[in-house]
């Protein structure tokens, strides 16, 4: 009883803490979505209008549509790129703290300052990129001025901003594979690329999977970029749910109709955890 | 002068080993053997490609190839938009609006990062920055170190329901509720205060894991010696854990500053005062507004702490990652 009493006494700032801003938050959201209010006038309660707006919302298909386009590309930049860097450097015997040090780099730095660099490097007139096109003589591009450019635009700076942690993550994964399992590929016949198939993939197999679920988890949110790069723009091209939520909440001071799309967000996320979850299950039976 | 028979051993020798790396009866010519042979790549560790295949000519010629391929484009990629950044800030605004742009500064001045640290009063938003960051690590360490050790070592009733609970934070996206976050940081007036950043800080569900899963491994025998020696619960922690956990301490450490510095979301709600605001946030806010070398100056200025803390604590850093990722 009184060894409870004491670990409940060191445990009481933790519980204040995390009652009051993760766990009520969560709560909070719920009750949010079914309620009308701007936090100045008391809130009232609407049922399910503040889903049916929010549906309704012209940006609401697109934003979802982005949303998932935005993941897929931020799966093939941000999750095979970083793998694929990571079995590379595994394989050099030289400069190997050089790499791993500049490909961390981007990470320390604020979101805020690899987004305005890039923002910059993006500019149709002087910015860098489209300077390097033109000294290979290749026609410029509108990167984040045209619709068609500007989703792959932000997902190549999220990508240089975030790919140092998988890699160096990935990198160690590898470095915990037992070497006899290569040598004893290497006795059956196995070429390089059969051994990747059949050893490494499968020895990382739990974390390629744990990445997975977490830079899904990460890009369905994304808010950043399209913030501070296009406000959502050019048409409507990069609203992402998490920006749309952002809209609701502090241009239309909708925090019910914020709520309800926050709802919706976490449902799809859970949803998606769910198969995930399903699907490792039914691999390893 | 070698004798000939010398020579002569000196060649079977290597034409053995070389017939090993390449894995095939090897016909090297006799003027072959006076060249010195290349150093090999020393292995420490197997990889996907062999030893002896990376020893072959042809895999030393790739792997070198390789290298140097992958030195220049991580360069490239990672350093150039450094160097661009800074040296960007160094130019005129004429000279970095230029067509096509100069590689060099032609007369580097430093006149852009003292204008960019008046207009975007760097002075002020760094101090906040840095208050904001040293709160929010003491706060959070001293909530979420009390906690890991009495989730670990004092084991309450229910501790692994509330252990589960707080583990179950980090499977909601911080996106998803941050509306309701807001709207609780405003209900409990907390607008344009730190308390406003700390308490959500603290209630980090990864730093709980870290620290529990350090301290479970700390024996129990220790914890145990120094009950019987009369330690308090209080005790134990301040003189037996802590001091054995400093390497997870600092790692739980750096990542608190360094998340809680590079955070902006959270501070763009709630810190709304432009006398209060972070260094993310106020480069946002005023970026428009000034030109483009003075942004520069504004990026260098705020980039550099954490690239510093980088540099410094790099070890701690990279171990860290890895330590909080792969058992988890």
């Amino acid at each position: 009883m009184r060894r409870n009493l004491t670990a409940y006494g060191f445990l009481c700032a933790a519980l204040f803490c995390f009652t009051v801003f993760a766990w009520y938050p969560m709560v909070r959201e719920f009750i949010l979505s079914f309620q009308k209010t701007d936090l100045i006038n008391p809130p009232t309660w609407v049922g399910l209008d503040n889903f049916k707006a929010a549906v309704q919302d012209p940006a609401f298909g697109e934003a979802w549509l982005n949303t998932v386009e935005f993941t897929v590309l931020a799966l093939l930049c941000g999750y095979a790129v970083p793998f694929v860097v990571a079995l590379v450097l595994n394989e050099l015997r030289h400069a190997r703290a050089y790499l791993r040090f500049v490909v961390y780099l981007p990470v320390m730095l604020p979101p805020i300052v690899a987004v305005l660099l890039f923002q910059w490097f993006y500019d149709p007139g002087p910015g860098l990129f489209n300077q390097i096109l033109g000294f290979f003589h290749l026609p410029p591009l509108a990167w984040l001025d045209s619709s068609s450019t500007a989703l792959i635009s932000l997902v190549l700076v999220s990508t240089w901003m975030n790919m140092g942690s998988a890699t160096l993550i990935y990198l160690a994964a590898l470095q915990n594979i037992p070497p006899e399992l290569y040598e004893a590929a290497e006795l059956d016949g196995a070429g390089i690329l059969k051994r990747v198939r059949h050893v490494t993939i499968p020895q990382t197999r739990l974390i390629l999977l744990l990445m997975l679920m977490l830079q899904i988890v990460a890009t369905m949110q994304v808010f950043i970029e399209p913030y501070m790069l296009t406000g959502g723009g050019p048409e409507n091209a990069t609203v992402s749910v998490a920006y749309l939520m952002y809209q609701f909440a502090f241009s239309q001071m909708n925090y019910g109709q914020a709520g309800a799309l926050g709802m919706l967000l976490m449902l799809a996320l859970l949803l998606f955890a769910a198969i995930q979850l399903r699907a490792t299950r039914e691999d390893r039976a | 002068m070698i004798s000939r028979e010398k020579v002569g051993t000196a060649y079977r020798d290597r034409a053995a080993s070389r017939s090993e790396a390449m894995g095939k009866g090897a016909r090297i010519p006799i003027k072959r053997v006076r060249r010195r042979r290349p150093k090999p790549i020393h292995v420490q560790f197997r990889t996907i490609v062999s030893p002896h295949q990376l020893n072959s000519p042809w895999g030393r010629r790739i792997y070198w190839l390789v290298l140097a391929a992958v030195i220049v484009l991580f360069t490239l990629a990672f350093v150039f938009p450094f160097y661009w950044m800074i040296t960007g800030a160094l130019k005129t605004p004429e000279e970095i609006a230029e067509m096509p742009p100069s590689l060099v500064p032609a007369d580097p001045s430093p006149a852009a990062f003292f204008e960019a640290w008046d207009l975007f009063d760097i002075g002020t938003l760094l101090a906040n920055t840095a208050y904001y960051a040293f709160g929010a690590w003491l706060f959070s360490m001293v909530v979420d170190v009390a906690a890991a050790y009495a989730l670990s070592k004092l084991r309450p009733m229910f501790g692994n329901v509330i252990l589960g609970a707080m583990l179950a934070t980090l499977m909601i996206p911080p996106m998803v509720i941050l509306i309701p976050l807001y709207v609780t940081i405003v209900d409990l007036g907390l607008l344009n205060n730190p308390w406003g950043l700390w308490f959500p800080a603290a209630a980090n569900g990864f730093n709980i894991f870290l620290l529990k899963r350090f301290f479970d491994s700390i024996p129990r025998e220790l914890v145990e010696a120094a009950q019987i020696d009369g330690a308090g619960p209080f005790r134990v922690l301040w003189s037996v854990v802590l001091p054995v956990s400093r390497p997870i301490l600092g790692v739980v450490s750096i990542f608190t500053i360094v998340a809680s510095f590079k955070d902006f979301v959270l501070p763009l709600l709630v810190m709304t005062d432009s006398e209060k605001m972070t260094i993310s946030v106020g480069l946002s806010q005023t970026a428009g507004a000034v030109t483009q070398n003075q942004v520069m100056g504004g990026l260098v200025i705020a980039g550099i702490p954490m690239i510093i803390v980088f540099f410094i604590f790099q070890r701690h850093i990279m171990a860290g990652l890895t330590a909080g990722s792969i058992k988890g």
